[in-house]
């Protein structure tokens, strides 16, 4: 593809959906980096024009669009705010592709985005290489692993960052088996669902999995988890690959085709997000996209279906002042952001205060604050200003990506203290699940 | 275009912090559009932080006969901000944010890059009022709102921006950095500079300073929404409202095909079938607010087949207004391209300017929709259309040239509130005559080199009609 082709192809793949701007800068206040970078190419406006400006062939994809795109979080906040609805994710995914497609035509390959993705999240069929992978992590360190592969060193040390926020896992028999249906644990099921279980929720927080998979149990669901589920593919979406990002939609869509539910359960925000959105990955596969539209009408937050369900056996008073920062992707892409409040409120003994800046994003972005280590480090700080005002004792937070960034926040500006956890493990520990 | 050489780009750095002077041309592109139209590329983009370093910048400028074009928010609907001769796009949004209320004397005293709803926020904090609210409020610059002049619905009611503005510091277009008016309501000191500088969009200032006076706030407000069957119903209602004595905080109309584009876009419980509604808002202290309302309720039920509800509940009342913001995004849904005008007229010739209006839409065939402040008779005209069809385009040239000129006839104004930029420049002498010159004369006064926002305001030579396909 010739660099006209490349420019008529963004043209045609997005210009409706840019022209749909009309400039009045709504987005502004909501967009963290516009806050935190200081000027128009960091905002929702000046990216959505500037990738109107690349579709007009004015300005270059790779020595000027580029850069302003790499540094958006794509938290999407900008969409809730947005009076006329334009589809700023969709935009960004167009820009990303288009900017992945020239940079591995010209052999100018991100390696560390081969590496993140391709090795640790893209697994054939089973996912246990990448426990495996953690195995070695655990052993070795991240910064072995990245080495071993043969990272730039700067990756290698802004991985490193994020060692010590990386949680001490419990017990492997804590890890979920594929393949089975576990029964509720009341008298009688009242909902029969599946959960989606992730890569890094799998991998590193199987423990949240298995909270998730607990506390369903105890409101009455019968639980399948299919065997042959694989990661969601947001990373890969979000780094503009987008025909590894369909490869694994449909090896989802397959995986759960098989199951007569109406709910399929995530707990990560970023992957219901994209589950939610897979219809969007097909646009000329008619068969495909019917399923991903069946699929993604089942996708729901735990925090969603545990509060319908109203259920939760609490059983033990927490006393603790809580506070909890929300995934962009549950707010924003999942609609689904009252949810996990609600929930924290039910818990008996708990104190809920509010981080005042609920709706921004804690700048983790899928894999964005490693490769935009201080910019991403910017914005973590201020939120961290905020968190240690509060003092709370616990941070709540609803995303693998989002809990690894808030620990490295308290690692790094509240000397460790307080705890960052899942939402599901504060309502385990509250209804008595324990693990060892 | 380059007016900028190295040399003068280090001058610049002798001023200017290094990582507040953007040149990539990503950020070139990005300081080119406002909301409104066009795309102009200036030659830098500089972030100053104190007025000392604006005041160098501006003597650099003049030196170099380098045009300075101050920017906030740039939510401009008019051009406002556009660096139409390229140059320094001087981005004042990132001018450091200080914000003071003066609880004793009724003042707030800010910098220009605060949001202006953000003074709405602390004023409230301290019981008090700051009432202009245009509705980009939110995102916004103080600054940009003083130099447009800029209001929303409670104009009618409480004023536009200009009378709550007492006292400003600037750098005037020669780098001087003068006060003008101070901290008291009443001020008969020489000329009244304040007045002139508020609504002077950029042309003989860059602002650093504003002392805002705030009022007290107003303890309860009520909220009806009226439906009209003819126009002209909806039109004396409103005038016969405000002669029986009530002065309501908001009167916002809407005419059928808005109605028509929210019902479609997101049911908001519209009377589909009316030919336009008012929604009226009353504010004050209880007892009278209930009373108005009634007023309001019994003059508007008067006309034939009208209907109205009164909202019983602040959730019923949020309601209201959410249907009256669906309009802009309601309306979009019509096409890409929203040319938003803002052409006011005595209230007692509404009726007639929405007919007018209305005949301009059939003659040109365009989706041209009103909705508005009708209590102060600052309507808003949208066309919406696609700016890529020339042909629409060229049709909505002419409309807009019809709208002011129908705003000019019923003895109104070119813009109630959203400044002239570049839009309406070249309508300015058939509303003004030799007025115009008068204005000339004090900007050649005040800036003898045309540095300050140059290009807007005034037409451009040959000028008589506003072009929005020149850019394309």
């Amino acid at each position: 593809m010739s660099n006209t082709e490349t420019i008529e192809a963004l043209h045609k793949k997005t210009y409706d959906e840019v022209s749909q701007c009309i400039q009045c800068g709504y987005c502004l206040p909501a967009c963290p980096t516009y806050a935190s970078m200081e000027t128009e190419s960091a905002s929702p406006r000046g990216r959505i024009n500037l990738v109107k400006m690349a579709a007009e062939g004015k300005i270059d994809i790779l020595e000027d669009l580029k850069e302003p795109i790499d540094l958006c979080l794509g938290c999407r906040a900008c969409e809730v705010a947005c009076p006329v609805n334009v589809p700023y994710g969709s935009i960004l995914e167009h820009a990303k592709e288009t900017i992945h497609d020239m940079e591995v035509r010209g052999k100018g390959n991100n390696r560390f985005k081969d590496f993140a993705l391709n090795q640790l999240f893209m697994k054939p069929k089973s996912m246990k290489r990448s426990s495996d992978l953690y195995y070695f992590y655990q052993k070795s360190g991240l910064q072995k692993v990245a080495r071993s592969v043969n990272l730039p060193e700067i990756a290698v040390k802004d991985i490193g960052a994020f060692e010590k926020a990386l949680p001490r896992v419990p017990s492997k028999k804590y890890q979920i088996e594929r393949g089975k249906r576990y029964p509720a644990k009341t008298e009688k099921a009242v909902r029969t669902v599946a959960l989606f279980l992730g890569c890094i929720n799998d991998a590193v927080f199987y423990h949240v999995n298995y909270y998730t998979l607990e506390l369903l149990r105890l409101s009455g669901c019968d639980v399948y988890v299919p065997k042959e589920q694989n990661c969601c593919g947001a990373l890969h979406a979000h780094q503009g690959q987008t025909e590894q990002t369909k490869k694994l939609a449909k090896e989802n869509l397959l995986a759960f085709e098989e199951y007569e539910v109406d709910t399929i359960i995530t707990n990560a925000g970023g992957c219901g997000a994209i589950l939610q959105e897979y219809d969007h990955l097909f646009t000329e596969a008619k068969e495909w996209k019917a399923k991903a539209k069946a699929f993604s009408g089942k996708i729901k937050d735990i925090s969603e279906v545990l509060c319908s369900l109203e259920s939760l056996p609490f059983q033990e008073r927490l006393d603790a002042v809580v506070t909890y920062q929300p995934s962009c992707h549950l707010n924003n892409v999942q609609k689904a952001g009252a949810y996990p409040e609600k929930l924290i409120r039910q818990i008996p003994g708990i104190k809920y205060m509010e981080l005042p800046s609920k709706h921004s994003c804690c700048a983790s972005g899928g894999v964005y604050n490693i490769q935009q280590y201080e910019e991403s480090m910017k914005i973590l700080g201020s939120k961290m200003t905020e968190v240690n005002v509060i003092e709370p004792d616990i941070v709540v937070t609803s995303n693998p990506g989002c809990l690894i960034q808030m620990s490295h926040g308290i690692n790094t500006y509240g000397e460790g203290q307080p705890e960052s956890i899942h939402l599901v493990e504060l309502l385990a520990r509250a209804c008595g699940i324990k693990v060892e | 275009m380059n007016k900028i050489s190295e040399q003068i780009l280090n001058e610049l750095r002798e001023v200017v912090q290094e990582n507040r002077i953007l040149v990539k041309k990503s950020e070139l592109y990005s300081f080119s559009f406002d909301a409104s139209f066009g795309e102009y590329l200036p030659d830098v983009v500089l972030q100053p932080q104190s007025k000392e370093e604006i005041s160098k910048i501006v003597t650099i400028a003049n030196t170099y006969r380098i045009p300075v074009y101050p920017r906030g928010s740039a939510t401009s609907l008019s051009g406002g901000p556009l660096p139409t001769m390229g140059g320094i796009v001087l981005d004042m949004s990132q001018y450091p944010k200080a914000i003071s209320i003066d609880k004793e004397n009724m003042l707030a005293i800010v910098t220009p890059s605060v949001i202006t709803a953000s003074i709405h926020d602390k004023a409230e904090e301290e019981g008090l009022f700051y009432p202009p609210d245009p509705s980009s409020s939110h995102v916004s610059t103080i600054g940009g709102n003083i130099l447009e002049n800029s209001s929303g619905p409670k104009g009618l009611k409480y004023g536009t921006t200009k009378e709550y503005v007492i006292g400003l510091e600037l750098v005037t277009p020669m780098g001087e950095i003068v006060r003008t008016g101070g901290k008291t309501v009443k001020n008969v000191t020489g000329f009244d500079l304040t007045r002139l500088i508020v609504g002077s969009e950029g042309l003989l200032g860059v602002v650093t300073e504003i002392t805002l006076r705030l009022i007290p706030k107003p303890a309860h407000k009520m909220t009806l929404l009226a439906s009209f069957q003819s126009v002209v119903d909806s039109g004396r209602a409103i005038t016969n409202i405000l002669s029986a004595g009530v002065l309501p905080a908001a009167m916002e109309l809407m005419d059928k095909y808005c109605i028509e584009a929210v019902e479609h876009y997101q049911p908001s419980g519209l009377p589909i079938g009316a030919e336009a509604i008012v929604i009226i808002e009353v504010d004050g202290h209880e007892a009278s607010v209930n009373e108005e309302i009634d007023k309001c309720s019994d003059i508007c039920r008067s006309f034939p087949g009208a209907v109205v509800k009164v909202a019983k509940s602040e959730e019923e009342r949020v309601k209201i207004w959410k249907a009256r913001k669906m309009v802009s995004p309601a309306i979009t849904q019509l096409g890409p391209t929203k040319i938003s005008e803002d052409a006011t007229v005595p209230r007692s010739k509404i009726p007639e300017m929405i007919e007018r209006l209305h005949q301009i839409r059939v003659k040109y065939d365009l989706n041209l929709v009103v909705f508005g402040h009708a209590g102060d008779g600052n309507l808003h005209p949208n066309i919406i259309t696609d700016k890529r069809n020339i042909e629409e385009m060229k049709r909505a040239e002419s409309a807009v040239g019809e709208i002011f000129q129908a705003a000019i006839d019923l003895g109104g104004t070119l813009s109630g509130e959203h400044g002239i930029g570049i839009l309406k420049a070249p309508y300015m002498r058939s509303e003004l005559g030799p007025a115009l010159d008068l204005m000339k004369m004090i900007k050649q006064a005040w800036d003898p080199h045309n540095i300050l926002n140059p290009g807007k305001m005034f037409p451009q030579k040959g000028q008589t009609k506003v072009v929005l396909t020149q850019n394309e």
